[in-house]
């Protein structure tokens, strides 16, 4: 059974999409319904950074191993990422609208973190793009590949934790645990996490025998 | 080893005059400019923002250069000679010693044609010393990649804006509190932290790879 993360997938983003929206939620102030984005939004930049690390270790792979195969699967990872940041932007930012009162604010260092990791992915497509060696493109796109996750990660996770942010967990704003993630929650929450997870995995698969096909018609 | 390769960049730089020459004439005609436009309407954060906005393109454009000369038999001469970590090493040393003198240089036209804002003076150099070294480290790699990408000239500061941006922010924080004159006791030592933190992390990303861009 190799699909069963599949169909697991499916399985489990239906039942947080309808049981997110009926279960019983805390009632708080400013956030009120608007908790239940917690559901999508979290679990799909959770997606998005577990592709640009299966990304990054493609391209570890392809320096360590000289694979044109772990290049591409490095750059169908990195896509894959890039197309979950769109829907993870797009509900972040409705829910900025209704609990801070604007659909984006450059005092959130997570926020600015997520607009500079996105145009770290498009110079490292641009990149892949102006080069015309197979061999070489595959090792200096990797190169920046790894250079730029690093400095991503910078960015997401230390910048955030020493200023100010608007984001549960961070600077003066009490976490995530402490009072909006109750049990009843969790049973919506972690499930949500483990099924895009598997979906992003998916596509990312799906992409990878795309390539290989377009490879074969190629030669 | 280290210092012949590092004698011979500034050998190069100091023969070819007409860079030297172009730099100076490129930050001073940036400060003009700006100085111009801003007239006398800059306050302690449009100063501090722009002070830093002037540095990072004029380190981007420099740097830009700094492994493009490095082709044909040059790059073979090169490759025969030295490792590929002794050559970057001697390159981000390099680096770091002109930019140093780029900011300090851009510091002193700046302060002469707007003005100078800086209040705790030691705390501001120690920025620019930190805030150039590192920049150093990650231009340099970032050079040897561009250099490699078909001589396309904007794909330098499309690669490097985005992987500068938590040093910038972090670098922009801590002068910031320089040109508000903050007492040494008052500094976030966080910041300072992180800052050196970023340049091992550089320096130690740009030993590791650049000995895969080496080879072509």
């Amino acid at each position: 059974m190799k699909h069963w993360y599949k169909i697991l997938s499916v399985i489990i983003i239906i039942y947080t999409l309808v049981w997110g929206l009926l279960n019983t939620v805390p009632r708080l102030d400013i956030l009120n319904e608007t908790i239940r984005n917690v559901y999508y939004h979290v679990p799909i930049w959770f997606a998005m950074l577990f592709m640009m690390t299966v990304s990054v270790i493609q391209s570890v792979l392809s320096l360590t191993k000289n694979n044109l195969r772990n290049d591409s699967k490095a750059f169908n990872a990195s896509l894959v990422g890039f197309f979950f940041s769109i829907p993870g932007l797009l509900t972040g930012s409705v829910w900025a609208k209704y609990t801070w009162g604007t659909w984006w604010t450059f005092q959130d260092p997570k926020l600015n973190g997520v607009a500079i990791s996105i145009l770290i992915y498009l110079a490292y497509f641009i990149l892949r793009f102006s080069i015309d060696d197979e061999l070489k493109r595959a090792r200096i796109s990797a190169v920046y590949n790894i250079f730029a996750y690093v400095m991503m990660n910078v960015f997401i996770m230390v910048l955030p934790r020493l200023t100010d942010s608007l984001h549960p967990g961070n600077g003066g704003n009490p976490a995530f645990a402490k009072y909006d993630l109750d049990s009843n929650m969790r049973l919506v929450f972690y499930p949500a996490v483990i099924g895009w997870v598997f979906f992003s995995y998916w596509l990312f698969n799906i992409t990878n025998r795309i390539s290989f096909i377009k490879n074969k018609l190629h030669d | 080893m280290f210092l012949s390769l590092i004698k011979k960049e500034f050998l190069l730089e100091f023969r070819q005059k007409s860079t030297i020459g172009g730099v100076l004439v490129y930050v001073i005609g940036t400060i003009f400019v700006s100085a111009l436009c801003f007239k006398a309407r800059l306050d302690k954060p449009t100063w501090n923002a722009l002070f830093w906005v002037i540095t990072l393109f004029t380190s981007v454009t420099i740097s830009g250069k700094s492994f493009l000369k490095e082709t044909g038999g040059q790059a073979l001469f090169n490759f025969l000679h030295y490792s590929p970590q002794q050559f970057i090493i001697s390159k981000v040393l390099y680096n770091m010693v002109f930019m140093l003198c780029l900011s300090f240089v851009t510091f002193f036209f700046y302060a002469f044609f707007i003005k100078n804002e800086v209040e705790n003076l030691s705390l501001f150099f120690l920025v620019l010393v930190l805030a150039s070294s590192g920049l150093a480290g990650v231009l340099s790699l970032m050079s040897a990649i561009a250099s490699k990408a078909s001589g396309n000239f904007a794909i330098m500061s499309i690669l490097s804006f985005p992987v500068l941006m938590p040093l910038i922010l972090v670098v922009i924080r801590l002068s910031k509190q320089a040109v508000d004159g903050l007492e040494w006791a008052g500094v976030g030592l966080d910041f300072i932290v992180i800052l050196v933190a970023l340049n091992v992390l550089t320096l130690a990303l740009s030993f590791l790879l650049f000995p895969y861009l080496w080879r072509d």
